[in-house]
């Protein structure tokens, strides 16, 4: 069991009761990263954080430094918006930043924004997050009346407005496209991206080049800025560099968020560590299977307990899918399932949240989601077919054709090749417990 | 479509290479090359969105081949592709399989079964038997969008067409999307119907049954469908549509893709004025006034009737007391058939096509012309027009489309916001009567005020008037004020403007074709003045008018005065459409004989003697002109009710009666014989008007070039559909419904080796080919009528739905159709006291009462009153012999 002693980057502030306040934030170092960062050249704080090599904590794990660097050589105006729209089941993480330290969030705008050229600052917090909203927007008013938003930010001559915008409530909008499709007022229908020339970081919101950072991201960015880029990079290994908090939630005895550094942590540290989730709880106190990183991610069994929590170590393993290839730390989730968890009826409800949540804009996805919903609540329910299980695997090869990881980019965006995923994997992992819901017509967990 | 710009590029496609075009994408480069990637989305004509799927292609990438949609992405240098690989199939009949897990397969009773791009693929793909056990969808089937359009929820397949075409390319983004997952639909705003003037054409690309059209829906199945290409007449701009009939009824036009014109669009009045021709209340049987009560007769009776009242009027009062109103109904051929009937038999130059609401005809023929790709090119465009949205709707999309696709900038004069104004670049809103004030002001520089248009308003237009090749879009903003002053001010603009031209907005549809065939005072077939036809047109019909005739208010003026002995309305309805209904009444009951030639019996037609009736659209050949002076074809699908003719028939009946014969027996022998004579149609022969290389017409005068491309058509081409030929290999997903066999409108019969081809030499016996019309403005200082505060100026122009006979008898429209209204600033309904959707007493030249509107897009001091609405309307208030008009409004 390793428990390292990396520092607290983004959670360092909670232990306070009122860390969500300008008070604590001042008393606690605030706004001094925004101080050093406007004496600096932006392109100085760009190659900190490229040097920091952090890869976007919001699920597709791309280089921060990099998106920026693509946007500064665009003429202006920039915009950044920062996506604080989680919605994926079992991630929570974005939640407790906004709620308990949103100046932190904001902070880490500003130096980006700051950073990148960008005159304008959307900072898109999830409809639902009603005291997360509350707290961002009395936060900002806080930063306004600083003076760490708006004209010549601390007499430095830089200026940048920032606004809180509330999502409407549609998981598609957290996908960035989405995101900026409802934030210039329209319905959110994922873009067309044509890497490289049609990305957001190209042809963003109001068509302008726009960085798109996750919350967790931008909570980053003070630190780097305060410690440099090469003390972030020296945290974790090979690309996964810094500490990440983790979701840990299911049937662990200490559900929560945990923030541990990259790669020199295994799942089975996250699992089982006192500290952390303190080990399974439940059934027979035996893991049956877990998902290592948001309900779109393929899943992992006891045999990848010993796999470091980094992004490359995760997709590169040997996982359980028909088609090969491992899985993905995504949005930093990890759903954990004891061994008196039934996979079917696991699988079907996450099978039933992608066909609620499906935009409806490509059809794999409109029509496949629902009908591979239909499919695993009959078998759970006890109408199972044993021809199903091939349908199954069939009707989700024709919407993630080769069914392996990565996935293949078969609909605008990636809700529609992850969607099937989850069931893919219990299938390959719990075929028996599908053929005793066919043959005995029910669910044997009860 | 016209071959795509951009660099050359080679590709290989499914092996073999292939030439494309940088920015093109793989679909549309792919089918250039004969390669047909299934789609249900893409549409040609709008933007890709990659919702559907079907399009998923092979491309080889840096790390190997993957699946991509070849409707977005573009093609590349060396890029490999492949469209028929055992992935790409899977991929392919896994979207298919998708597609139908919720669509109810009812095509039994599906009005797309049998053109149905999904029903299709389906059959040439699908597997036989679904894999889908579950409960599909359901919605309550089918919810109307609006008036004239349903939706069958059931059946759509969210392809994002019909939301796109309303949104882009018609600029009323009146429905989107609703709901998530596989309970995504189309819908309307909550009580805002989808109330498009566009609306038939998400019907005409929707690739599944979803849209349906109320005039259509279960009236016939495809397969019953016969078909031919023909040409919108409903307004002038000349939409190219394919029409198409079951059992002797129109059943549908459909738009075809003609690149000059319409780009596959129509307007829902064109699409469904079908209904008109299918009336079971047009005039079959010529009738003649017997003891007060018209009678039914047989043609020979009435035609010798007409003759002798005319023959009469000739001999005892001279040629000048018969009159000619209308003929913008006609075709061509039709149209130079009365005119020499008119001029060269009877001997009256008093013929108008127009009827007081239209443009000097030597203006229109006279001024340098552009086409409707040249003002989309132009460095910017002079809206001097009515509301195009109302009156040449499509011209308005492909101006729109110029204004937000290409950033050409619209310099709008009108005394009213119209559709087009929020996409202008500026606006000079001015009063009545003082409009060629305002252009004598823009061109001159000055600062000054012109009444309500600002110093700063010229200052915003001028910086885009300088560039040479501006296209002034010219008509008649408001029928409240004479022609004189708007014809003034564009004969400024196109002597002030370098090198301007006129893309003339004159609204019904072949009123360009009657005027180029001679249907108005002072001119002859061909574009040339009366002077300097006289010898050459002599030579051929032995008479010519002696002087210079009345124009249609002329015309209407002295048969007011009872010195019009034989008034001949040709499709003419004065009485709704003169912009003088006090004038129209007293001329009717103050002329002498009045011989009607019409389709239905209309309220000018009351007091008729004689009246004979004509065929419709679709019920002749022939040929119509369109704004841009594009001469295309008419098709013929059905033989006209009972025993109503062609109007040229009656014509030659009525010459041959009143001494002066045609040789013409055939219409082509007057295709032939305009060709011969009427110089701006010189070159114009059947051979180049039935090439293939000119399916989407040929502008006149022609250019040298056009007769070079006219590759003949052969006698084994005939109803032959080409995939090779110079129009594109038709596309059934981007216009489902349209028949593979097509039909040329005009009977194609095989030409003979030489017949119909070559022009005629240049000169007549002697007499030169007179030359055409320039137009020379008058000089002469604008004159502005006086105003005061206690009265609003009147402004009229048409809606697109009004009470015109077309569209009160196509049943699906003519509930659309508006009450009379009077829309005023809210300021000035302020200033007078006077509160919004109250009751209220206009007066002008009569009284009217009518309903009072506020309307910001109305400028203060002016008062607009749509024209032609049921009852008493615009037109009562109008004295055409004015400068301006003014009302006074009451409260009751």
């Amino acid at each position: 069991m390793t428990i390292t002693e990396a520092p607290k980057i983004v959670t360092s502030r909670l232990r306070y009761e009122d860390s969500h306040t300008l008070d604590r934030y001042l008393a606690t170092g605030g706004y001094e990263a925004l101080r050093k960062a406007l004496t600096m050249a932006p392109e100085a704080i760009q190659a900190e954080v490229e040097t920091a090599g952090i890869l976007g904590r919001g699920g597709a794990g791309f280089p921060a430094g990099i998106k920026w660097k693509t946007t500064m050589a665009l003429p202006g105006p920039h915009y950044l918006v920062v996506n604080g729209d989680e919605s994926e089941p079992a991630t929570f993480k974005d939640h407790m930043l906004v709620e308990r330290d949103p100046h932190q969030v904001i902070e880490g705008a500003l130096i980006t924004a700051y950073a990148t050229g960008c005159e304008r600052i959307f900072l898109y917090v999830r409809g639902e997050f009603a005291l997360g909203l509350e707290r961002m927007q009395a936060a900002l008013n806080d930063a306004y009346k600083f003076g760490a938003v708006g004209r010549d930010i601390f007499g430095s001559g830089f200026s940048v407005e920032a606004v809180v915008h509330p999502g409407a409530g549609a998981y598609i909008c957290g996908e960035e496209t989405a995101l900026l499709e409802s934030l210039e007022g329209k319905r959110g229908f994922p873009r067309i991206k044509v890497p490289p020339k049609i990305i957001p970081a190209t042809v963003g919101v109001y068509n302008k080049p726009t960085v798109v950072n996750n919350v967790e991201t931008m909570s980053n960015i003070p630190w780097i800025v305060m410690n440099g880029g090469a003390a972030f990079a020296a945290l974790g290994a090979g690309r996964s560099t810094g500490t990440r908090i983790f979701s840990l939630s299911g049937h662990v005895k200490r559900p929560g968020n945990y923030e541990v550094e990259m790669v020199k942590t295994t799942f089975r540290d996250l699992i089982y560590a006192p500290v952390y989730g303190g080990g399974i709880q439940g059934g027979n106190n035996e893991l049956k299977a877990f998902i290592p990183g948001g309900a779109s991610s393929p899943w992992f069994g006891p045999q990848h307990l010993d796999l470091p929590l980094g992004q490359d170590e995760v997709a590169q393993a040997q996982g359980t899918l028909p088609g090969g290839g491992g899985s993905m730390l995504g949005s930093g989730s990890i759903v954990v399932m004891n061994d008196a968890t039934c996979p079917v009826r696991a699988a079907w409800r996450l099978a039933r949240f992608f066909a609620r949540e499906s935009c409806g804009q490509c059809t794999p996805c409109r029509e496949g989601t629902g009908w591979l919903d239909r499919i695993m609540f009959r078998i759970e329910s006890g109408s199972g077919r044993m021809e199903d299980l091939d349908l199954l695997l069939d009707v989700s090869d024709n919407i993630a054709p080769g069914l392996a990881f990565p996935y293949p980019m078969t609909t605008i965006c990636f809700l529609g090749p992850s969607s099937p995923m989850p069931i893919c994997s219990a299938l390959q992992m719990f075929r028996d417990d599908f053929l005793v819901h066919i043959k005995d017509g029910g669910c044997p967990y009860g | 479509m016209a071959e795509p710009k951009g660099v050359e590029v080679t590709i290989n496609l499914d092996g073999r290479e292939v030439k494309a075009r940088e920015g093109e994408v793989i679909i549309a480069a792919a089918e250039r090359a004969g390669v047909y990637v299934p789609r249900f989305c893409y549409h040609p004509r709008m933007k890709p969105v990659g919702m559907c799927r079907m399009c998923l292609v092979d491309v080889t990438g840096p790390r190997g081949p993957m699946l991509v949609p070849a409707c977005f992405i573009e093609v590349a240098e060396g890029q490999e592709i492949f469209t028929d690989t055992p992935r790409v199939k899977k991929a392919q009949d896994g979207v298919l399989e998708f597609l139908l897990v919720n669509h109810p397969l009812d095509c039994p009773v599906c009005d797309k079964g049998g053109e149905c791009p999904l029903q299709d693929q389906t059959l040439a793909f699908g597997p036989g038997e679904t894999r889908f056990v579950e409960e599909k969808r359901h919605f309550e089937k089918p919810i109307p969008l609006s008036p004239l359009v349903l939706l069958d929820r059931e059946r759509c397949i969210q392809c994002a067409r019909c939301t796109r075409f309303a949104d882009e390319i018609a600029g009323d983004p009146l429905i989107d999307f609703f709901n998530r997952g596989e309970r995504t639909e189309v819908a309307t705003y909550p009580d805002h119907p989808f109330a498009s003037y566009f609306s038939g054409n998400t019907v005409q690309i929707c690739p599944v049954g979803a849209l349906t059209a109320v005039p259509y829906r279960f009236k016939a199945r495809p397969w019953d469908l016969e078909q031919v290409e023909s040409t919108c007449t409903v307004c002038s701009v000349g939409c190219r549509m394919a029409v198409q009939s079951s059992a002797n009824k129109l059943t549908r036009y459909i738009g075809l893709d003609s690149e000059p014109v319409n780009h596959s669009w129509l307007c829902d009045k064109g699409r469904f004025s079908f209904e008109a021709v299918n009336n079971e209340g047009r005039l079959t049987s010529p009738q003649v006034r017997k003891s007060g009560e018209l009678i039914d007769v047989v043609w020979g009776e009435a035609l010798d009737a007409a003759a002798t009242a005319i023959r009469e009027a000739r001999d005892r009062f001279g040629a000048g007391s018969v009159a000619v109103l209308g003929g913008a109904r006609l075709a061509n051929e039709d149209a130079y058939a009365w005119t020499k009937l008119a001029k060269g038999v009877i001997g009256t130059d008093s013929v108008d096509a127009q009827l007081g609401d239209g443009l000097p005809a030597e203006l229109v023929l006279g001024v340098p012309r552009a086409t409707i790709e040249d003002a989309c090119n132009a460095p910017a465009i002079v809206l001097l027009a009515p509301d195009l949205k109302e009156e040449l709707p499509v011209l308005y999309l492909r101006l729109r489309a110029a204004a937000v696709e290409r950033g050409v900038p619209i310099i709008e004069i009108a005394p009213r916001a119209t559709g087009l104004t929020k996409y202008a670049r500026a606006h000079l809103g001015y009063r009545p009567g003082e409009v060629a004030a305002v252009v004598a002001a823009l061109l001159s520089g000055s600062s000054a005020d012109v009444g309500p248009v600002t110093g700063a308003d010229f200052e915003r237009a001028r910086p885009f008037l300088s560039q040479p090749g501006v296209v002034i879009v010219a008509g008649r903003p408001s029928l409240a004020e004479p022609a004189g002053g708007v014809a003034d001010a564009i004969a400024a603009l196109v002597a002030g403007l370098p090198d301007a031209r006129v893309l003339p907005a004159l609204r019904r549809g072949n009123v360009l074709g009657a005027l180029d065939m001679g249907m108005a005072p002072g001119v002859l077939p061909g574009r040339v003045s009366l002077d300097d036809g006289r010898h050459w047109f002599d030579q051929e019909w032995g008479v010519v008018p002696e002087e210079r005739g009345n124009d249609a208010l002329g015309i209407l003026a002295a048969a007011a005065e009872g010195k019009v002995q034989a008034l001949i309305l040709l499709g003419a309805d004065p009485m709704a459409d003169a912009p003088d209904r006090e004038l129209a009444r007293r001329a009717l009951s103050g002329a002498g004989t009045v011989i009607g030639v019409d389709l239905f019996a209309t309220a000018s037609l009351d007091h008729a003697d004689v009246l004979l009736p004509a065929a419709a659209f679709a019920e002749r050949p022939g040929t119509t002109t369109n704004i841009e002076g594009r001469v295309a074809r008419l098709g013929q699908k059905l033989t006209p009710p009972g025993v109503a003719w062609p109007d040229w028939m009656i014509a030659a009946e009525l010459a041959a009666r009143l001494g002066g014969g045609f040789t013409a027996t055939t219409i082509d022998d007057l295709t032939d014989e305009i060709q011969r004579l009427a110089p701006s149609h010189h070159g114009l022969t059947r051979a180049v008007l039935g090439s293939r290389n000119h399916r989407d017409g040929v502008v006149v005068p022609l250019d040298p070039s056009v007769e070079a491309a006219s590759a003949p058509i052969a006698a084994s081409d005939v109803g032959a559909h080409d995939p090779q030929g110079s129009s594109d290999p038709i596309d059934p997903a981007a216009t489902p419904g349209l028949l593979e066999v097509e039909e040329h409108g005009v009977p194609v019969t095989a030409l003979a080796p030489g017949e119909g081809a070559a022009p005629d030499a240049d000169s007549n016996e002697g007499v030169e080919r007179p030359p055409l019309l320039t137009y020379t403005s008058p000089p002469g200082d604008a004159v502005v009528p006086p105003h005061d505060a206690y009265s609003l100026r009147l402004v009229s122009s048409r809606s697109l739905y009004d009470n015109g006979t077309m569209t009160q008898h196509a049943p699906s429209m003519a509930g659309l159709a508006g009450d009379v209204e009077v829309h005023v600033n809210p300021y000035d309904l302020e200033r007078l006291g006077v509160r919004s959707g109250g009751s209220v007493r206009l007066i002008g030249r009569t009284r009217i009462v009518a309903n009072v509107v506020a309307d910001e897009r109305v400028p203060r001091g002016n008062a607009f009153v749509a024209f032609n609405t049921a009852g008493l309307g615009a037109a009562d208030l109008i004295d055409a012999s004015l400068p301006a008009n003014d009302v006074r409004m009451e409260t009751p």
